[in-house]
């Protein structure tokens, strides 16, 4: 919203500064985003006199003036035609900034002649597009502020213009009225009584307007009237000037009139060239297909339902979002049919969304004006048209009823201190209240018609502060709900989230966080990217489904960072991922990448390239900081995004995965441009199980004063036996003296021949009650190597 | 004797190895070396003569063999130190490589902001981010109609054919987290409710997804000047700055009545922004009284209870604090801005030990 100073003044009478003004708006909650002040860019330039123009020496089109100024007489070299001894001119002289041609003036030579200053066109200080020659005064004394001159000659070009931003609370203050009530109340100057012109009709108005049934509860009032024979044209300078001062092009004083009545009181006024309309006009709701060109040239279908104004040619008027094309106003009108009417807000958000027309008129119907400004807006709006245009006034015809808006809330002054925390006397809240138009009755507070927001008592609370001001609020303490030592507040499930994100931290992975939406394509590599998890209306075909798990954005990261040149990455994200389109089908992931290899080269050989058991370690570490059991099962067939034989599962039986970890398949690192290796892990921290707490108190430690024996044991295997189920065999030879088995290595083909392998491990036996001699330690082994075989058909190795 | 004690000290001080040093000692001390013979001797001798050279025999023998001892260690230590010299390294090789992983701004800062409200009693509240318009929009008092929820952005999810109920959204704000914490708790209540929003809207300065932090007080007496109070304890103790100023602006939003746009004390300096100090103010939040119609939404009944509510947004608070210049930089994963802008795995923020280092 837009409105210039002067524009202000007319409903306000104030000797407060734009400063002031601006201030006061913003902390009235009607955010001031710009302010424009012809004024103070062009403070520095004044008026003075061409004593002498001649004819430079050594150019046909320029003329040495000497220019009298409030300092002396200055020597100028001008080359505009109009240059001439006698005029009176606008002089920028060294050191001021002209903003036309964003130039600072300076002394300088021009061809050999010194010149110090300039005179300006109008263009150059950016008041108009005039540029043919430079300014001649009328008046104006030499040395005064041409600031000032124009202040009194042509106040426009210097009046401040103030853009506000209007919260959609606010319909009211989109009307430079309703703006001025606002500063009126919190003391800024007096608002100016609204003139009610009153322009009786001398003959009934021929176009008869009907509601139809169907369309009763959009329309609620419809007032009209024709006004014949005026002569349409360019509306006057100052109502020009005003409109363009906001950024409004002047059309014809018609249109322009009904552009002043929207910004000046927010009532939006539609006028129809009533030789353009046959015969009634009716208020309906348009069919399904129907058309309209609208006023900006441009066709729109309807849906169906929306609420028009027709006449017998079918639809003229989208009902209080534009108007029509064919029945719109242009300079040859002479019988205009003026429109004032209220409309239901809630149908015209509808409708105008429907459509996709953000007009003003919209704008502004659907935040909702005053309906109680509609009969009178009729005759202050046909008064503005006679007076500009000529014409004579039709009686006003009337469909529908202005709709009752009289509401009151209780006003509990107590209340206003305990929510707000201010100490504001009743009678100051009375008296804000009523010079915001609230009418009070005891305590009952009765709304003004142009505040369709206040709705309740809460609604009062918020006008008191507000004009009070909240810049004055003091704080004041909270403490805490119970004194002492503050209990921990976190979840398990969010420590569990902050141990996961440290401790990957921790192993060297670097935190991204990636967008929730993703590309179909990548999404539906990894299981997703169905209807169920398409968003309607993504801003691009990159963002267009929400992620089903974490990698792919990893991925699509890991590739940004290799077209970059970093082709070593370990990246990590802990996130929501969702596996359906329902409020909660969300599933908390961490997920950690590696690509690449384990660092750069270096000189001790440690650089190799990633494998999977890198990721294992890595997702065993951030499990068992997350409180994961040391035991896990590893089992195979996971999800296909996978390599097939290199990936597995962490699973407390067949149901339960606490994660996937692996080489990610060659198949989805090519589509999604990453060069390999690539490892990963993922690991869903929801499913471990929490643990059964009881107490802090950790079990006894019990120490074995007895030598732990280590004895290794060699086993020829099939080459497809996995490690843990011989490492789990000989653990269950003797539970209670095995400590611990242990792979150290593994070796396949050469010696033990074609499908097998070697796998070597390390037995710790613990004994408890007496040390063993080679005869205890010689049985357990012969067991080991039993319970190997038994579980494998491994052997010992030879 | 005294020559015989002379000799062998030079000898052992001249010997040059371990090898020279054991001839020695079998050539003094031996069975059969000098000395050992002199002692045999002894018995030949009267008690009177043996009296006096016995002891001084023996000690001239315990003499020879401390000396051969003491030249051992030197000689020792002499072949270690050469060995070592010889074991010269170039100690300004690189060690040995080790990754060195970080913690991205926004989790960082979110632990920062929850540091600072459990100390004031707030928990941590989560909710889903699709939600139902109901939670996002009505039960926060943004009917329909309301031009709320077209300034907002809204991305919608799609709806299968035949599916009429209203589409569910992205959660445009993390406040219907506000409703499904006073439905599962009712009053008082203390939360704040960090995470992921979505606003259909990239350019400079915005970004489709970006994370915001609600806070919620709900009890008997609560005013929005305890509301101005918690935060600007809040702001002091997350911008490490005594006494930060704010300033609050009457504004509107349809969940909270009063409502107020809140403000920082701020300058601008050599274009370096400091917060805490100057005249000028900078937007942060938007925050407010709950209005009734929410408390009633969720259950609460606003006869009885009242409070604020306030919602930031973190990653624009990372920004503040770090002087992270680009919003879109956070979700773009590149590697130079995780190592410049993270955070090292164990400075976890604390109160007792700050929340920068």
């Amino acid at each position: 919203m837009k409105f210039t100073l002067s524009w202000l003044k007319d409903h306000l009478d104030t000797t407060a500064s734009v400063d002031e003004i601006t201030d006061a708006l913003t902390d009235l909650g009607l955010e001031v985003e710009g302010v424009e002040n012809p004024a103070e860019r062009l403070s520095a330039f004044t008026i003075g006199k061409v004593l002498r123009a001649e004819k430079h020496p050594d150019a046909d089109k320029l003329r040495v003036c000497t220019v009298q100024t409030d300092t002396g007489e200055s020597q100028i070299i001008c080359g505009a035609p109009n240059a001439r001894e006698g005029i009176t001119v606008v002089v920028a002289k060294p050191g001021t900034y002209v903003p036309g041609i964003d130039t600072t003036i300076q002394v300088g030579k021009i061809r050999g002649i010194e010149s110090h200053g300039m005179m300006c066109s109008e263009r150059e200080m950016e008041l108009s597009e005039e540029h043919d020659g430079i300014i001649e005064l009328p008046s104006g004394k030499i040395g005064q502020r041409f600031t000032d001159w124009l202040a009194q000659n042509d106040p426009a070009k210097v009046d401040p213009v103030i853009e506000i931003a209007i919260t959609p609370n606010r319909p009211d203050a989109l009307g430079v009225h309703g703006i001025a009530r606002d500063l009126a109340a919190r003391g800024l100057g007096t608002l100016k009584p609204l003139k009610a012109e009153s322009v009786p009709g001398t003959y009934p108005c021929p176009v008869a307007v009907t509601i139809e049934d169907d369309a009763k509860d959009g329309c609620h009032v419809f007032a009209g009237r024709l006004l014949r024979g005026v002569k349409n044209g360019p509306s006057p300078k100052w109502l020009q000037d005003r409109l363009r001062a906001i950024g409004l092009r002047p059309i014809s004083a018609l249109v322009d009139v009904t552009n002043f009545f929207t910004y000046d009181r927010n009532r939006p006024l539609h006028v129809f060239d009533a030789d353009k309309v046959a015969g009634r006009l009716r208020i309906h709701r348009a069919h399904e297909g129907a058309t309209l060109t609208g006023l900006d040239e441009k066709e729109y279908a309807f849906h169906g339902g929306e609420v028009v104004i027709s006449d017998d040619n079918g639809i003229e008027s989208i009902a209080g979002i534009m108007g029509g094309l064919a029945t719109g106003c242009t300079e040859e009108t002479v019988n205009v049919f003026l429109e004032a009417a209220v409309w239901d807000h809630v149908q015209i958000a509808h409708a105008g969304r429907g459509l996709k027309i953000n007009s003003d008129a919209r704008y502004r119907n659907e935040r909702g004006i005053d309906p109680a400004y509609n009969r009178q807006a009729v005759e202050d709006a046909a008064a503005m048209i006679l007076s500009l245009c000529g014409g004579e006034a039709s009686e006003v015809t009337v469909a529908g009823v202005a709709p009752h808006t009289d509401r009151a809330y209780r006003l509990d002054p107590a209340r206003v201190v305990s929510l707000v925390g201010m100490d504001i006397p009743e009678a100051e809240q009375r008296a804000t209240l009523e010079a915001l138009g609230f009418r009070l009755e005891g305590d009952m507070a009765h709304v003004p018609s142009w505040r369709p927001d206040v709705m309740g008592e809460a609604d009062l609370v918020e006008e008191v502060a507000r004009i009070a001001s909240l810049t004055k609020l003091e704080g004041k303490p909270m403490p805490r709900a119970r004194a002492g030592v503050p209990k921990p507040i976190l979840s398990p499930m969010q420590r569990r989230e902050q141990a996961a994100r440290r401790t990957s931290a921790a192993l060297g992975y670097n935190e991204c966080v990636t967008y929730s939406f993703i590309d179909a394509e990548a999404a539906a590599l990894f299981g997703g990217g169905d209807d169920a998890t398409m968003l309607a209306n993504p801003i691009s075909s990159e963002m267009s489904h929400m992620r089903p798990d974490l990698l792919p954005g990893l991925l699509r990261a890991a590739a940004r960072n290799q077209a970059r040149g970093f082709m070593d990455l370990a990246l990590f994200e802990v996130g929501q991922a969702f596996f359906g389109g329902e409020p909660g089908e969300q599933r908390l992931q961490v997920a950690g990448l590696l690509v690449g290899r384990t660092g750069p080269k270096d000189v001790h050989g440690g650089s190799r390239p990633v494998d999977l058991f890198d990721a294992k370690a890595d997702a065993e570490a951030v499990l068992a900081a997350i409180g994961a059991p040391a035991k896990m099962q590893v089992l195979r067939e996971g999800p296909e995004w996978w390599h097939p034989g290199r990936h597995g599962r962490f699973c407390l039986g067949p149901k339960k995965v606490l994660g996937v970890f692996g080489e990610l398949h060659p198949k989805v690192l090519r589509a999604l441009d990453v060069k390999g290796p690539a490892v990963a892990f993922t690991l869903f921290p929801e499913e471990v199980p929490l643990p059964r707490k009881s107490g802090s108190t950790r079990a006894a430690l019990t120490l074995a004063d007895l030598q732990p024996v280590e004895r290794d044991f060699a086993f020829v295997v099939d080459a497809d036996v996995q490690a843990l189920d011989v490492v789990n065999a000989a653990a269950g030879a003797d539970k209670a003296l095995i400590e611990s088995v242990r792979i150290f290595d593994e070796f396949i083909g050469g010696s033990v021949g074609e499908g097998k392998k070697s796998l070597a491990v390390t037995v710790r036996m613990q004994p408890v009650e007496k040390t063993l001699t080679e005869k205890d330690i010689e049985a357990v082994a012969a067991k080991i190597v039993e319970k190997v075989g038994k579980a494998t058909g491994g052997t010992l190795r030879g | 004797m005294e020559d015989l004690r002379k000799k062998y000290l030079d000898l052992i001080g001249a010997a040059s190895d371990e090898g020279a040093l054991e001839s020695l000692r079998v050539q003094a001390v031996g069975k059969k070396g000098e000395i050992s013979l002199k002692m045999r001797e002894l018995g030949k001798m009267s008690p009177e003569e043996r009296q006096t050279a016995g002891p001084s025999l023996n000690a001239l023998k315990d003499e020879i063999n401390t000396a051969l001892a003491a030249k051992k260690a030197a000689l020792g230590d002499a072949a270690l130190n050469e060995r070592l010299q010889a074991e010269w390294l170039d100690v300004t090789l690189p060690g040995r490589t080790r990754r060195a992983g970080t913690i991205h701004p926004i989790s960082q800062v979110t632990e920062e902001v929850t540091a600072i409200f459990a100390d004031m009693g707030f928990a941590v509240a989560e909710g889903p981010q699709i939600d139902s318009d109901w939670y996002n929009f009505d039960a926060l008092n943004i009917p329909g109609h309301h031009p709320a929820r077209a300034e907002m952005d809204t991305f919608y999810m799609h709806r299968a054919e035949g599916d009429a109920r209203p589409p569910h959204v992205l959660r445009t704000h993390t406040s219907p987290v506000q409703i499904r914490s006073m439905e599962k708790q009712g009053a008082p209540i203390r939360v704040i409710a960090p995470g992921r929003v979505y606003r259909a809207d990239y350019d400079q300065t915005h970004t489709p997804m970006f994370n915001q932090i609600e806070g919620l007080a709900i009890d008997r007496d609560i005013s929005m000047a305890n509301l101005k109070w918690v935060l600007e304890e809040f702001f002091s103790a997350f911008f490490e700055v005594d006494g930060i100023k704010t300033r609050f602006r009457a504004s509107h939003f349809p969940f909270t009545e009063p409502s107020a746009e809140v403000d920082i004390q701020c300058s601008w300096v050599d274009g370096q922004l400091r917060i805490g100090e100057g005249d000028d103010w900078m937007e942060v939040l938007g925050s407010g009284m709950v209005h009734p119609k929410v408390l009633q939404a969720a259950g609460v009944d606003p006869s009885q209870w009242q409070g604020f509510a306030f919602g930031m947004g973190i990653d624009r608070i990372a920004m503040l604090k770090y002087g992270i210049p680009d919003l879109r930089a956070f979700f773009d994963s590149d590697l130079r801005w995780l190592r410049h802008y993270g955070f090292a795995s164990l400075d976890v923020p604390t109160l007792h030990g700050g929340l920068s280092r």
